[in-house]
């Protein structure tokens, strides 16, 4: 699937300052195509994670249009974006991201089960497995670790099988090993047709990538 | 694994935020349950009162208490032993305005075998009866007999059995239906059962005579219904001035008392039903309030695997819900609990008429309690419902709010 952004801009307002608004992301268009690992790197505040959050349709961009094929995204009503997020786009965020309520096992097949799937638990079983926390299956996101929340969310996102996976500073909490596992990961979607994206401000991702952005002052560039 | 076992999953794992819940709710549900069969019992009393009294104006010997003696009486079943010449009885019928006049006799019992406390036993005269009659006619379709008795809802006897007061065997012939006053700790007989135990209590020593005239021909109160279309404060002034030594009391006076007690006591619980409810509303709030922040991270996670705004407002709005029908449920549970073993205690505290609606009533009132709690607890979780849903899951989870 590709997933296109055309001209898409983020303004913020501010009560303080000379301006009014902040511009975080200027005019931007990119392309991600389906096959490859696109990372999109830059330091911290540059505008990376909102550009992401666009992508995915979290964040209506205040300029500009995301496509995905030739869907619209954000002319959707939220009901339909959500459930085509659901089933296409795969975000991993930055932070915690797990249902304190819910063990690991079950934070791994929720997406699955929102629109009354069957859960996926041969899916589940395998990303546990390859990353290393089956063992943490029936423990609370509350007595995990960092890096094992941050394996928990990329293992949801690989099990729910999206087309399009955005991960943002996926590696961030993790060692050069589990990164490695990971970094794989992502390379074994694409290779399998998913349009992966990588967010990061490390350089360990750039090794797999099939196209690499630079993001700078909420302007990109191709590396 | 589907939403609704995510949803029980989500209550039962945040116990301290869900007991909260069922709490308050069930604080409201128990407040408005209570309150509601307490000011319906004490209605329901006044009315079975009016009922019951059938007569206009009540003449009774001119002893200081004799007015609140005979209030006492009907409302609580306190003992009234209070005697006058029975000649006052033609007196009262000679008495201009007056339609009807029947005499009662009361004595109180030593302790008869049915009861571990004293009963007033009153002695009416069935032929010229209006007041006691009608009411017993309800339970019993025969004469009442010599040595016959029929007793109120609360004596601890039943149809057949026959008990002994002052020596005397009597037998019960009809158990009356509950009126919520003090008739129902009262046993009822006729002119000359009354003067036979009358006879007995006197060889007891207990029965004290009036200064004059024959000990035999008393009477305790005498009923009056005024003629129809006479004014009955006349009609009372009339028996004031004619029969000596005893004093009329309009029963409608008596009723405006209790109706005005009852009004400040309904009053009081409203107020009180009400300011339960304020400072639970407030604290129900600052629960949700508390959960807009707490769960803002939670439910980020599931706006961004694709719950839509409307699923995120029905899920937490479905949670909310169920919270506040146990809560509502378990409340209503315990009230009921509370507030039908401890009738007695209740009607002796506010000492007011007091007769609980019938299964029916009750049911429907639980309903009424359950349903519009729940419906409250949901209305003041649908505005964090709708906050919540608004969550921006990007900048929430990045900002690890």
């Amino acid at each position: 699937m590709q997933l296109r952004a055309e001209n898409i801009s983020r303004r913020y307002f501010r009560k303080h300052g000379e301006a009014n608004f902040i511009e975080v992301v200027h005019p931007v268009s990119l392309t991600l195509e389906s096959g490859k690992i696109t990372v999109l790197n830059g330091k911290s505040g540059s505008g990376k994670t909102t550009l992401l959050n666009m992508l995915a349709g979290l964040l209506n961009p205040s300029e500009g249009e995301v496509y995905l094929n030739e869907t619209n995204l954000y002319a959707l009503e939220d009901k339909d974006l959500s459930r085509l997020r659901s089933e296409k786009i795969g975000v991993i965020p930055q932070g915690r991201s797990a249902v304190d309520t819910l063990s690991v096992y079950e934070n791994i097949l929720l997406p699955g089960i929102l629109y009354g799937g069957i859960p996926r638990t041969e899916e589940a079983e395998n990303w546990m497995d390859v990353f290393g926390i089956s063992e943490l299956r029936n423990a609370m996101p509350a007595e995990l670790s960092g890096g094992e929340l941050r394996r928990m969310a990329i293992a949801r996102t690989l099990t729910a099988g999206p087309e399009v996976i955005l991960a943002d500073e996926p590696t961030g909490d993790l060692d050069s090993d589990n990164t490695a596992v990971v970094l794989t990961a992502f390379q074994q979607a694409a290779k399998a047709g998913k349009t992966v994206l990588v967010v990061s401000h490390e350089t360990d991702a750039e090794a797999y990538a099939d196209q690499i952005y630079h993001m700078n002052h909420g302007t990109i560039e191709q590396g | 694994m589907n939403h609704f076992s995510l949803m029980i999953r989500n209550l039962t794992r945040r116990p301290g935020r869900t007991i909260s819940l069922i709490l308050l709710t069930a604080f409201l549900a128990m407040s408005l349950f209570c309150g509601t069969i307490v000011v319906s019992s004490l209605r329901r009393g006044l009315a079975s009162m009016e009922n019951r009294l059938g007569a206009d104006i009540i003449v009774v010997p001119a002893e200081a208490e004799s007015k609140a003696s005979m209030k006492n009486l009907l409302l609580q079943g306190t003992i009234g032993t209070f005697y006058m010449d029975a000649s006052a009885l033609e007196k009262v019928r000679e008495t201009e305005g007056v339609e009807k006049a029947s005499a009662q006799i009361f004595l109180s019992s030593m302790k008869a075998d049915c009861c571990s406390v004293k009963v007033q036993i009153i002695g009416f005269d069935p032929e010229n009866d209006f007041v006691v009659q009608p009411w017993i006619a309800e339970s019993l379709n025969c004469p009442l007999g010599d040595m016959e008795v029929v007793v109120g809802s609360r004596v601890e006897t039943d149809v057949g059995n026959n008990f002994r007061i002052y020596d005397r065997s009597c037998r019960v012939v009809a158990k009356l239906a509950s009126t919520g006053t003090g008739l129902d700790t009262a046993v009822y007989c006729n002119m000359n059962t009354i003067h036979i135990l009358l006879q007995a209590a006197e060889e007891k020593g207990i029965f004290h005579k009036i200064d004059s005239g024959n000990d035999s021909e008393v009477v305790s109160a005498i009923y009056v219904k005024v003629l129809s279309g006479t004014d009955p404060g006349l009609v009372n002034s009339r028996l004031n001035g004619h029969v000596r030594k005893a004093t009329a009391i309009r029963t409608a006076g008596m009723m405006t008392e209790v109706s005005d007690s009852l009004s400040g006591v309904s009053r009081t619980i409203a107020v009180l039903i009400g300011a339960i409810w304020v400072l639970a509303l407030i604290i129900l709030f600052i629960v949700f309030s508390m959960m807009v922040n707490e769960r803002r991270r939670e439910l980020a996670v599931y706006r961004l695997l694709g719950m839509s705004r409307k699923m995120l407002s029905g899920m937490i709005l479905k949670e909310t819900a169920l919270c506040s029908f146990t809560g509502a449920l378990c409340g209503t549970v315990l009230g009921a609990i509370l507030v039908f073993p401890f009738t007695t205690l209740i009607e002796t505290s506010l000492k007011l008429p007091y007769l609980a609606p019938g299964a029916g009533t009750v049911a429907l009132y639980a309903c009424i309690a359950i349903l519009v709690t729940a419906a409250v607890g949901c209305v003041s979780g649908f505005r964090t419902a709708s906050r919540l849903s608004q969550v921006d899951p990007g900048t929430t989870l990045r900002e690890g709010v």
